[in-house]
């Protein structure tokens, strides 16, 4: 040990009180390269040492701020430019609703980065080569006792100059820390062909495993149930339903939105007998009325609602719509027959909307009128 | 009875010498187990196992082996999310914000809770990821550029949960680790261990307790501690997010967040005071976390509480008050509906029996506060059931409404929850010192230079 160069020498201290005046002594003996080491941070050792204030604050502003300007531009970026969807009815860029994600990444960012920066950069820790570890002094240190280590780095050192002087102040122990031959001769192994052999191995089972993960296993039972799932094609057989129809009915009664229901069954029974005709006729209305007319009831009734059926005898012919009877009826007997349907004629409910079904009805009363014009009827 | 103000009372009872605190707080460390520590890993494992089975049997047959159904699609999974990350939410206030108000009596007990957050975190992360029934394609939960070309919605409090919850458990493991490394260095200068060294000697990074680092070093601990504040308290706001930006009825609420909040410090709180009594009493650290410790705990949880019972009363005030009749309707049916028994269960656990504490004999009755906290953890849990729950069972559409029903499943996965918890934290006793030893030392009697000879009299 003797042949070593001296790191530092150190004293050992018993209270928090001797410690501080000790340090104090050291600093107006004009020491610069010292260090103080006790088990927790002591009050007031700040002020005897004569630090400046911890600089760490500004790298956490800057790094808090960074990382809410790049969560912003990351948001900004994806929701945008990239891919820019309205969620919601909030415009794509809809800071509000960035403002938790914003928060969040700066906390990370500034908390993070301030500690690695403290760590690597203010403590140059990882650092366990060290000369004052494993002496028996950092092993008093880390249990009860407090001391001042002045290095030999410092210009007024002068080994038993120091070793007087931490006496004087009052230190119990005082000691000579040298610096450890093997650790100041150590040389990194990082070139040795063993570590690059095992970085290549490492690299090659990490590709190795990815693939398998990401190729293999993510295909392989269970993880991919999803990719095979039992479906239902419209229109076929369905094995799992009792009926077995694919498509599912809807619920008996169910009503779509905008068709209210009307009753089925004798037209004079219903409560749509008294109804008034709710369609105005309008050039539109009758115009409606005639394309939906032409469609669905000219077949049996023909174009002009005579009964003269294009089926020629395929189904019977109704009789024509130009009867005093039909002609006397209210608007909405001529409705409820288009929607219940009557005799031989079957309910067009299906086929036709309600407002469409009011519109033939006013088409219907235009051609009885036309074809069974009086005189004078122009005036 | 005459009480001198003028002195702070040293929140470590009788006087211990800083040898005396590293020995005690180090004692679990350096021997060998009991029988006992076997028994109590073994039922905390045996529940986690279970859960672990039930989880497999969710991956292989899917999410239908849960009671979830349709119009209830969130259930135990998200109620055990919510709950466990408010088990979180002690530990960061005793350790952050009882820090930034300088209170001395967090010193015994910041480490543990500490814990305690990391474990609850990691707990309550395992939900939303098993929530999603496919949770190998969990990284899609994060933004990163994919062949899909898709990215996350930011505008969602679903993504926002992805952040709050993994920065809150990063910055909590970071705060955690920052106030180990300097006793992984007391540990690595007690041990004579070969490998214990090595162990010890890596984790301590090779911090030698100089003072020009205890000088950066403190003021990183400020800055970790002004970031958890607000953290903590974004976490339960973006998880009630989850709920009140939603426009269910009974979810849609602006009080939640400051009610989310408190209701996780309160079961926080009631959680960490329950495990306390065992580890003080166990370790024999009843010196370090006192029975004052402890009462003041108690206090937090009549005031949290308190604020739990307002937020519940204010719920119904409002409901009524705003005139809506679909949203008077779910309050009624939570109080009075098929839910009633867990809506009282929760009144009953949250608002009546802590209130129990205003009585100081109580505050300072290890078995009757024990009670308490448990019931308290018991309301708190129905608490989420009930929000959730209920405000799903009978949303605006009459014809799908449904009762809920667990299966053994998700009972299984809740006890596997425990048994996670439990594991992490009967391991982490024995595995690291539970109890800061540098702080400890710094709040002894006697740790800091009397005002005489310190450095304001020479100085000024």
């Amino acid at each position: 040990m003797e042949n070593n160069k001296i790191y530092s020498v150190t004293g050992l201290f018993d209270t928090p009180d001797e410690i501080i005046h000790a340090v104090e002594k050291t600093v107006e003996a004009g020491y610069q390269k010292y260090d103080v080491n006790t088990p927790y941070p002591v009050h007031g050792m700040d002020g005897a040492m004569k630090l400046k204030p911890s600089t760490l604050g500004y790298f956490t502003l800057v790094l808090g701020l960074s990382g809410a300007a790049i969560a912003i531009l990351m948001m900004w970026y994806t929701m945008t430019l990239d891919y820019p969807q309205v969620i919601g009815g909030k415009p794509t860029f809809a800071l509000p609703a960035f403002i938790p994600v914003t928060f969040e990444v700066s906390v990370l960012l500034g908390s993070l980065g301030t500690v690695a920066i403290m760590i690597f950069f203010f403590f140059k820790l990882p650092n366990n080569s060290h000369p004052i570890h494993n002496t028996e002094y950092m092993k008093a240190v880390s249990v009860d006792k407090f001391d001042i280590s002045i290095e030999a780095k410092d210009k007024n050192f002068d080994e038993n100059k120091v070793k007087e002087f931490l006496k004087a102040v009052g230190a119990r122990t005082v000691a000579t820390v040298y610096w450890d031959n093997d650790e100041v001769s150590y040389k990194p192994r990082v070139f040795e062909p063993k570590f690059i052999t095992f970085l290549v191995v490492l690299g090659l089972i990490t590709s190795g495993a990815t693939y398998i993960a990401l190729n293999k296993l993510a295909y392989a039972s269970p993880f991919n149930f999803m990719m095979n799932q039992d479906r239902q094609n419209v229109q076929s057989k369905s094995v799992f339903f009792g009926d077995g129809f694919g498509m599912r009915p809807p619920v008996e009664g169910t009503v779509a939105r905008g068709h209210m229901p009307v009753a089925i069954g004798k037209a004079e029974d219903s409560l749509w007998v008294n109804y008034e005709n709710p369609l105005p006729v309008t050039k539109e209305s009758l115009e409606l009325g005639k394309k939906k007319y032409d469609i669905y009831c000219s077949p049996c009734h023909g174009m002009y609602a005579k009964g003269d059926s294009r089926l020629r005898g395929q189904f019977p012919n109704p009789p024509s719509l130009h009867s005093e009877k039909v002609r006397n009826w209210k608007d909405s007997q001529i409705f409820l027959v288009i929607t219940s349907g009557q005799n031989s004629m079957p309910s067009y409910a299906a086929q036709i909307e309600v407002k469409e079904r009011w519109a033939i009805v006013n088409y219907v009363r235009a051609i009885q009128r036309a074809l069974n014009a009086k005189e004078g009827a122009l005036k | 009875m005459s009480i001198d103000y003028s002195q702070e009372l040293s929140v470590i009872e009788g006087k211990p010498t800083f040898a005396d605190i590293s020995d005690v707080i180090s004692k679990p460390l350096e021997t060998k187990v009991n029988k006992k520590y076997y028994i109590a890993l073994a039922i905390s494992s045996t529940l986690l196992l279970w859960g672990a089975f039930c989880l497999g049997m969710t991956f292989i047959y899917g999410t239908g082996l849960w009671g979830n159904n349709n119009p209830i699609g969130w259930a135990f999974d998200i109620v055990n999310f919510v709950f466990w990350v408010g088990i979180g939410h002690a530990g960061t206030l005793i350790s952050a914000i009882l820090f930034l108000f300088r209170q001395k009596w967090r010193t015994g007990i910041a480490r543990f809770s500490e814990g305690m957050t990391i474990f609850a975190v990691m707990t309550a992360g395992l939900f939303p990821l098993i929530h999603v029934g496919r949770p190998w394609l969990d990284g899609y939960l994060f933004p990163y550029p994919n062949q899909h070309s898709l990215w996350v919605n930011f505008t969602s409090p679903l993504l926002w949960d992805v952040f709050a919850v993994s920065t809150y458990f990063t910055v909590s493991f970071i705060f955690w680790y920052i106030g180990l490394i300097p006793d992984f260095a007391s540990l690595r200068d007690r041990t004579v261990k070969k490998f214990r060294k090595i162990i010890y000697s890596i984790a301590s990074l090779g911090w030698r307790h100089s003072n020009r680092h205890w000088h950066h070093y403190e003021m990183v601990y400020l800055v970790l501690a002004g970031f958890a504040t607000p953290l903590v308290l974004s976490v339960h706001t973006i998880v009630s997010f989850d709920f009140a930006v939603s426009i269910l009825p009974g979810w849609h609420t602006t009080i939640f967040p400051p009610y989310f909040v408190a209701g996780a410090v309160f079961s926080g709180f009631a959680m960490v005071q329950n495990v306390l009594i065992f580890v003080r009493k166990i370790f024999n650290y009843e010196h370090i976390i006192t029975l004052d410790t402890l009462e003041k705990m108690n206090k937090i949880i009549i005031l949290t509480g308190s604020m739990v019972g307002y937020a519940y009363g204010m719920e119904f005030f409002i409901a009524w008050y705003s005139g809506n009749p679909i949203e008077v309707f779910t309050f009624v049916n939570r109080a009075f509906g098929d839910y009633a028994w867990a809506y009282w269960t929760m009144v009953s656990c949250n608002v009546l029996f802590p209130q129990l504490f205003w009585f100081k004999k109580i505050r300072r009755s290890i078995p009757v506060m024990f009670a308490i906290g448990v019931l308290v953890n018991v309301g708190m849990w129905f608490e989420r059931f009930v929000i959730i729950v209920t405000s799903l069972s009978k949303d605006f559409l009459p014809s799908s409404w449904a009762y809920y029903k667990p299966t053994l499943v998700d009972g299984g996965i809740l006890l596997g929850s425990f048994g996670l918890f439990f594991t992490c934290l009967i391991l982490f006793t024995k595995a690291l010192p539970i109890i800061s030893i540098a702080e400890v030392k710094a709040v002894l009697k006697g740790s800091q230079p009397s005002h005489h000879k310190g450095g304001h009299e020479d100085g000024k």
